[in-house]
C-alpha cells in the first residue's frame, strides 16, 4: 500500500531546488499572480525551520525576515510549482534544528555565523 | 459503460495544480472488473450488470460461489451496477478507471471507521456538562425527556451506542487526477473508511 502512495508523491517532487539547509539565508523566488498578470516576487530571509524533509511532496520551509522592525515569516511548500528557484545567499552555522529563538532577538543578537567550509564544498 | 467501479482506499495525500495550489486528494486504486452476470428486467424485473472485482484463487470459493462462476475468472467481490447501453455490454466484458474522467463529479460509499460504543459527546456532538462548579458527570447527556407527562422517552432519543462501522455515502467530490499505470484516481477530499477499505465510486 504505501508503494502506490510513493507512485503519487514522487510525481509531485521537484529536482531543482537546491539543497538548503536550516540557518541559510535564502532568496524565494515566487510566482504571484494579480488578476490576470503574473509576476515574481522575491522574498529573502533565513530558513528557521523545514518541516518534513525534501523528498516528502508535503515538505514545507519558513523563511523569516525583518520588514520595518516587524518579524515576516512565510511558508512555502518546497515543491510548489509556484516557486521559481531558491537562491542560497548563505550558509549559516546554526546548531539547532528549528530557529525559533530567533524570533525573540532582534538586532546583532539575531544573527548567525556565517559557515566558510559550506560554500566552498557546494 | 457502467455507472460505478469498486476500488481500494489507498492513502490521503496533497497535489499540486498546475496554477500552483494545493489540493487534498484521496487516493483509491480503482478496478478492474469482469462482468459476471446480466440481469434483465424480464426475468429480474430491472436491468443491472453484475461485476467480479479481485481475482483470487479458486480454492479460496465457496461451493455456491464456485458454481456461479462457473468457467470464468474466480474473484472475491461480486456487485451489481447499472449500465446505460444494457444491451452492448456482454458476460466477461471488462472495465477499468477509464470510464472516470478528470475533473468529473462523483460521490463514494464506504464503510465508516468502526467507533464502538460511543458516548453522546462523540457520537451526537453534545456539549456535555459543565467539568466544575459542583456538577457530576462532565459526558453525560443530561435530560433525556419530560416528566409524568408524557413519562416515557421519545423514540428517536439521541443516547450513546454503536458509532461508525455503518455505510456512509460522500457526495460531490471531484476527480483531481488519474495515474493510468497504477490504475489510481485521486479524488479531491476525504472518502469514508480505512486505508485498504473497500469503497464505490459512483458517477454523480
Amino acid at each position: 500500500m504505501p508503494d502506490l502512495m510513493k507512485v503519487v508523491e514522487q510525481s509531485q517532487l521537484r529536482e531543482d531546488i537546491p539543497a538548503f539547509r536550516v540557518g541559510c539565508t535564502v532568496r524565494v523566488n515566487y510566482r504571484i499572480s494579480e488578476g490576470n498578470k503574473e509576476r515574481i516576487q522575491a522574498y529573502e530571509g533565513v530558513v528557521i525551520r523545514k518541516h518534513l524533509g525534501d523528498k516528502n511532496s508535503k515538505a514545507t520551509f519558513t523563511v523569516r525576515k525583518m520588514t520595518q522592525g516587524h518579524g515576516v515569516e512565510r511558508i512555502f511548500p518546497i515543491h510548489s510549482p509556484r516557486i521559481e528557484s531558491v537562491q542560497i545567499l548563505k550558509h549559516g552555522h546554526v546548531r539547532r534544528a528549528k530557529l525559533y529563538y530567533l524570533r525573540e532577538r532582534r538586532g546583532k543578537a539575531a544573527r548567525i555565523r556565517e559557515k566558510i567550509s559550506a560554500r566552498s564544498r557546494s | 459503460m457502467i455507472s460505478g467501479m469498486l476500488a481500494r482506499k489507498i492513502g490521503m495525500s496533497q497535489v499540486f495544480q498546475d496554477n500552483g495550489t494545493m489540493v487534498p486528494v484521496t487516493v483509491l486504486q480503482v478496478g478492474p472488473m469482469t462482468v459476471t452476470q446480466k440481469k434483465n428486467k424480464d426475468r429480474d424485473g430491472y436491468d443491472g450488470v453484475q461485476l467480479g472485482f479481485e481475482e483470487i484463487a479458486e480454492r479460496k470459493l465457496n461451493r455456491p460461489t464456485k458454481g456461479h462462476l462457473k468457467g470464468q475468472t474466480p474473484v472475491r467481490i461480486l456487485r451489481e451496477f447499472r449500465a446505460e447501453d444494457h444491451d452492448a455490454v456482454t458476460v466477461g466484458q471488462k472495465f477499468d478507471h477509464s470510464i472516470f474522467n478528470e475533473g468529473e463529479l462523483v460521490s463514494v460509499v464506504g464503510t465508516s471507521k468502526g467507533r464502538g460504543f460511543t458516548g453522546v459527546m462523540k457520537r451526537h456532538g453534545f456539549g456535555g456538562q459543565p467539568a466544575s462548579h459542583g456538577h457530576r458527570g462532565k459526558r453525560l447527556p443530561g435530560s433525556i425527556g419530560q416528566c409524568a407527562f408524557p413519562a416515557r422517552v421519545f423514540k428517536g432519543r439521541k443516547m450513546g451506542g454503536q458509532f461508525g462501522n455503518t455505510q456512509v455515502t460522500t457526495q460531490g467530490l471531484t476527480i483531481v487526477k488519474i495515474i493510468d499505470n497504477e490504475r489510481l484516481v485521486l479524488i479531491k477530499g476525504a472518502v469514508p473508511g480505512p486505508n485498504g477499505g473497500l469503497v464505490t465510486i459512483r458517477k454523480s
